[in-house]
């Protein structure tokens, strides 16, 4: 407590210098310090997944944020889970990540604010060409699923509270199994360590396409079922969101960068060169932010009403 | 009695290497940096920032660890109170903490709801430094209460009648068990370079967008690369790190010798 009063009191003092420093000093640097000087030598924290760090799309763009307004963009990369666990002790500024519901739940305990659809790949089901379960070629995610399960073939969990092992879950609750058994094996791992032990063992698993095209030459699976960008079924979606963590929940949240950040991660210059990243000469994600038609669904929680809080 | 010529060694193996040989070190290894070696995917200075990283953090957390425990191994290892067993096998215990543990409970600490939130210590060296610093203090404590413990009872008396203070007499026992405070030191060392569990947590694994370390160590590169299944990269990157290991314990044990000859 004590602390908060001393800091509400070092902001005063810090905004009683500004003003007087507004009115004595018209003259000086005023011209210099447009736009982004407010933020300039400033650390942007921001706690993200796996999938976007590893695919090195961060690194890719991040210059351009550093560059525009003098800051540096310090990427964790977590998975999911963690970084929305980051964010919730207020130890990040801004949050990338893929679980929709865990985004929700984030949302709705106030946590974050301000999100942003951001953009998009999809999930494949991918095993050995050998397909001892046979599901190649299915259209249906949960089918192919319950098919591995009654063949007991072997199956890697990333097993982490990431965006992937929460979306493995909900296939597994939208296909009717609980998976359990010699041939279902939690991992604990990241994506790439996944992949990697599904590789030696010809097991199946649930990945990102990103992260599987970046790892596909080092390893020889293959994918058995596509997601909806080569037209496999809608289930598979991937979809990136990008949000502020709440500065009146954590009053040293970097809110006026988080913002800044938000503002040009989804603008359409940054969206191109997200959509123009490429690696094995493919496309890894698909912008969303940038359209005609804004989804306005977006900013709120799914299924969200506004009567249902008070009654 | 030289007590005189123990006064040159202790700033030589406790206080002074870090801050004169951290720069020296880190040429060596830029030296034989890797392009030579093999085409590496990295990007120009990555490396040489992570070994940067690698040394700042551990050989600063050491050092302090060194300032720390030397002198309660010394005072242990000089009076005798009811309990002291009992803290010999804390300190034991101490040495067998799991390094995600520290990580754990330094982040609880640091972490912006933490005691210590204010600071803003999260993701950041001084955060590393810090679990570090809790990771080497029970081995290096621990080992050199062994080898304070262990010289001859002689050599004391023979200081105290030569009309030596305490003060001195505990620098003779000093320059004694020198060696085995080395090599206490070189384990806290060892322990510190070599853990990934506390850095990864408290630390986040951090590169700039320009691919320069923030808080990535050579231990949680070699974690990144695994991650990703680049087995190869992390192998070479391990070598790095036991060259670094092995570059180290040289030099600290290069200074001890040089400590006798004068």
């Amino acid at each position: 407590m004590s602390i908060h009063r001393r800091r509400f009191v070092a902001a005063l003092g810090a905004g009683a210098v500004a003003s007087t420093a507004g009115c004595s000093g018209s003259s000086g640097n005023q011209d210099e310090s447009g736009g982004g000087a407010a933020v300039a030598g400033e650390t942007l924290t921001l706690t993200t997944t796996t999938s976007t760090y590893d695919t090195g799309l961060l690194d890719a763009i991040h210059t351009d944020f550093e560059e525009m307004y003098g800051v540096t963009v310090d990427a964790v990369a977590q998975g999911t889970g963690a970084a929305l666990e980051s964010a919730r002790n207020g130890d990040s500024d801004v949050v990338m990540v893929h679980a929709r519901g865990l985004e929700d739940e984030f949302l709705r305990n106030g946590y974050g604010v301000n999100r942003r659809d951001l953009m998009f790949n999809d999930f494949v089901i991918v095993g050995p060409e050998s397909d001892p379960a046979g599901i190649q070629g299915m259209s249906s995610a949960t089918e192919a699923l319950t098919t591995i399960a009654d063949a007991g073939a072997p199956f890697v969990s990333r097993g982490d509270n990431s965006g992937t092992h929460t979306k493995e879950l909900n296939l597994w609750e939208a296909a009717g199994t609980d998976p359990g058994g010699d041939w279902y094996q939690e991992t604990g791992t990241g994506m790439g360590e996944a992949l990697n032990i599904a590789n030696q063992q010809g097991a199946y698993t649930l990945s990102d396409r990103g992260t599987f095209i970046s790892q596909r030459s080092e390893i020889d699976l293959t994918i058995l079922v596509q997601g909806p960008i080569e037209d496999g079924p809608e289930i598979l979606a991937n979809p990136y969101g990008v949000m502020a963590v709440n500065p009146g929940v954590h009053d040293n949240a970097n809110y006026d960068l988080a913002m800044a950040y938000i503002g040009w991660i989804t603008s359409p210059a940054t969206q191109d060169a997200i959509s123009d990243y490429q690696m094995n000469g493919e496309q890894l994600f698909f912008p969303e932010a940038v359209s005609e038609n804004p989804d306005f669904q977006q900013y709120v929680p799914e299924g969200w009403s506004g009567n249902s809080t008070d009654g | 009695m030289p007590l005189d010529s123990v006064a040159p060694l202790l700033p030589a193996a406790f206080g002074a290497p870090v801050a004169a040989d951290l720069p020296a070190l880190v040429d060596i290894s830029t030296q034989f940096d890797l392009p030579a070696l093999l085409d590496l995917p990295f990007r120009e200075g990555y490396v040489r920032s992570i070994i940067y990283v690698s040394l700042y953090v551990s050989l600063t957390a050491v050092a302090l660890s060194t300032l720390f425990s030397v002198p309660i191994a010394v005072v242990m290892g000089f009076t005798d109170f009811p309990g002291k067993q009992f803290a010999k096998s804390v300190i034991n215990t101490g040495m067998g903490f799991p390094s995600v543990v520290v990580g754990l409970l330094v982040l609880f600490a640091v972490s912006n709801q933490g005691p210590l939130g204010a600071l803003d210590l999260v993701f950041t060296r001084e955060a590393m430094i810090a679990s570090q610093f809790v990771l080497a203090t029970p081995p290096i404590t621990a080992i050199s209460l062994a080898a304070v413990s262990g010289v001859d009872e002689g050599v004391r008396d023979a200081a105290r009648v030569l009309g030596g203070t305490r003060l001195d007499v505990a620098l003779v026992v000093l320059k004694e068990a020198r060696y085995g405070i080395a090599t206490a030191i070189l384990a806290g060392f060892g322990r510190a370079i070599s853990e990934v569990g506390s850095v990864l947590i408290v630390g986040g694994n951090i590169t700039g967008a320009d691919g320069i370390s923030k808080t990535r160590t050579l231990t949680t590169a070699i974690q990144l690369e695994a991650r990703q299944g680049q087995y190869g990269t992390a192998m070479i990157l391990g070598a790095v790190l036991v060259t670094l290991v092995l570059t180290v314990n040289a030099v600290v044990i290069r200074l001890g010798d040089q400590g006798v000859r004068r």
